[in-house]
């Protein structure tokens, strides 16, 4: 009797009619099938793209290609290394003035800072992400280059003895201009990672620290930056990552020279800036090495982001200890790369 | 008597040194000194843009065209009318396609891929997407609808590089709040017999949104300022318009052709340009950050 009231027909009271369930099969394979879409999506891009870089690299070859110093489209000829050399230069250039001010800002913010002004200073630096790629090529180029040019002449004609720094004579598009302001535009990204990272260190070994006598600046070097360096290693191989990739900003400040760039303070180019430049007129095989260039970026980013990645969730992880939930580990690994993505802007 | 004084000699045995304070105060100098540093690039790009952008504001910069009259010293060159309204455009049609992609990729991987291999993969896949540089999302596009389908440049095909670009960081941020979404909630509702798409529909996504809207809002920010993915699949024109399938203008590329002009009135018009473009971004960004308070996770 009792097994009657539970039943209806050959199923349960509490079971779900079939046609009750076709919504939920349908939302959970129309997901799934979405998620499999991207996948195949980014597949099928990066075989597309090769297959139109081809042709650059059957006539020079993919060693070729990369290694040779001779981009002159005009003569038939596409060695992107003066390319890839001023690509490495200009973010060498933006890691080195970018992370240790983006670190210290960081690290003023979340140790330093009285309370009230914290909230503020991040929001402040968090805006440079803001400003879009074409704004700060147009503020470099009329108002940062020519502000900078004697100081930049002047300090190559001092360092005249130091060599690929000194000597040469300024341009007002140049390297090193396209370097500062990457560095600038790089600035969020890395101090919102260190900064990510830095407040997941536990206050039991900052307390530690000063309990022992230490200064301030002492906890900071024993307690903090140790425990902190493969997140804030992390934070700036994502700089990296973008100052490879950015376009824009570059093409207007780099100056467009496709011969090796001579010294510091003169013109150059880059991957990037090379497609945005040329790709207008390009055809045929010159079209080609274009996307072989974006190619060759596509895959170094690529590489640079995944180290980065790496990192960053590396540190996220060792944050979290022993006995806390892996859902707590999850969330810190997990808001670094959103303040990633915030900043990303 | 003698506890008091000892305990001060003690103390002052453990003070740090002069040499150690000295050091601490010049550290911690250096470190103020780098993070004003860091604010000096923010503080004059900003007067630069209010400076020189305020005065390309005049009358009728809003609303006409940019018209290509160049040559002529006193020629009418126009305003940016074409160049806001095709942002405004572009980017609603890419927030269109990107937003349910994207939040519906972040809900199975919270609700149905969780852990496993697939998701994972899945995972891994958007943060390659995350660091693929914007002008490599416009030759992806220019090669598949573009020299694929062997048609011109069109606005639509913008919206696609944009919505590319747009993706990743609409699910990254999606899935970050959806996972704070308690999972007693979901568990009640479905104890209650509710069948799983309305726990989707009606707990996890109304309990998330606020939090999604604001990773939604930076990605549309984000997307409103990039030139590089619209120049080779969206391209350059002086009309305004309304067709999607047609060459379309956009605010960032507008202030790149006028960049590279050398006469100075066209540059300011990209100054112009340049401040609007700033504003309409800044604008989200607030409201961003005015809706993320709201949100009751995160």
């Amino acid at each position: 009797m009792e097994a009657a009231t539970l039943t209806s027909g050959d199923r349960g009271v509490l079971a779900r009619s079939p046609w009750a369930r076709v919504p939920d099969r349908a939302l959970r394979w129309g997901l799934t099938i979405l998620a499999a879409l991207i996948l195949a999506l980014i597949v099928f891009f990066f075989v597309q793209l090769f297959g139109e870089a081809r042709p650059a690299f059957e006539k020079q070859g993919v060693l070729g290609f990369v290694f040779d110093n001779d981009w002159n489209p005009s003569a038939g000829h596409y060695g992107a290394l003066p390319l890839v050399v001023g690509t490495l230069i200009t973010s060498a250039l933006a890691l080195l003035i970018g992370v240790p001010v983006a670190v210290a800002a960081a690290l003023y913010a979340s140790e330093l800072s009285p309370r009230r002004l914290r909230g503020a200073l991040t929001i402040l630096v968090e805006l440079l992400a803001a400003v879009p790629s074409v704004v700060y090529g147009l503020w470099g180029i009329f108002y940062l280059a020519p502000n900078l040019k004697p100081a930049e002449q002047w300090f190559a004609n001092t360092f005249s003895f130091i060599p690929f720094v000194g000597g040469g004579t300024v341009t007002i598009p140049n390297a090193f201009i396209a370097g500062l302001v990457l560095a600038i535009m790089i600035l969020p990204i890395v101090s919102a990672i260190s900064r990510e990272v830095m407040s997941t260190v536990p206050p039991d070994h900052k307390e530690a620290a000063l309990a022992l006598g230490a200064t301030r600046w002492e906890m900071i070097r024993m307690a903090i930056l140790p425990y902190c360096r493969s997140g804030i290693v992390g934070g700036a191989m994502l700089g990296l990552g973008r100052a490879i990739g950015e376009t824009i900003a570059v093409t207007i400040l780099i100056g467009g020279s496709t011969q090796m760039v001579e010294h510091l303070f003169g013109q150059s180019n880059s991957l990037a800036a090379v497609i945005a430049n040329e790709f207008g007129e390009a055809q045929g095989v010159h079209r080609s090495a274009l996307f072989a260039c974006g190619l060759v970026l596509f895959i170094l980013t690529l590489l640079v982001n995944g180290i980065a990645r790496g990192f960053v969730l590396r540190a996220g992880r060792r944050s979290a200890g022993p006995p806390r939930a892996e859902e707590h580990q999850r969330g810190a690994a997990a808001n670094a790369l959103l303040a990633d993505t915030a900043a990303g802007a | 008597m003698s506890a008091p004084g000892a305990t001060a000699k003690l103390l002052d045995r453990c003070a740090a040194s002069p040499a150690r304070r000295r050091r601490d105060r010049l550290a911690r100098g250096s470190v103020l000194a780098a993070t004003l540093l860091a604010l000096v690039p923010l503080v004059l790009i900003v007067y630069y843009l209010l400076k020189k952008g305020l005065g390309a504001w005049s009358g009728d910069f809003f609303t006409t065209d940019p018209t290509g009259n160049t040559f002529f010293k006193n020629s009418d060159i126009g305003g940016v009318k074409s160049a806001i309204l095709g942002t405004i455009e572009m980017v609603a049609l890419a927030s269109a396609i990107a937003v349910p992609v994207g939040v519906g990729v972040a809900v199975w991987l919270v609700e149905y891929g969780r852990n496993g291999a697939f998701a994972n993969t899945v995972r891994f896949f958007i943060d390659v997407l995350t660091g693929v540089p914007s002008i490599v999302f416009g030759l992806f596009v220019y090669i598949t609808l573009i020299v694929g389908t062997g048609t011109s440049y069109a606005g639509w095909k913008g919206s696609i590089a944009l919505s590319l670009l747009m993706l990743p960081v609409v699910t990254r941020s999606a899935e970050v709040i959806l996972t704070l979404v308690p999972g007693e909630l979901r568990e009640s509702a479905l104890a209650l017999g509710a069948p799983r798409w309305r726990v989707v529909g009606r707990i996890v996504l109304p309990t998330a949104l606020p939090g999604m809207v604001t990773g939604i809002l930076l990605a549309v920010a984000r997307a409103a300022g990039e030139t590089a993915p619209l120049l080779f699949t969206a391209a350059y024109t002086h009309e305004t318009t309304t067709n999607l399938g047609s060459f379309m203008n956009s605010l960032p590329v507008q202030i790149y052709t006028d960049v590279t002009s050398p006469t100075p009135r066209i540059v300011e018009r990209a100054w112009g340009a340049a401040l609007a473009l700033v504003t309409l971004i800044l604008l989200l960004n607030l409201i961003a950050r005015l809706v993320s308070r709201r949100s009751r996770l995160a």
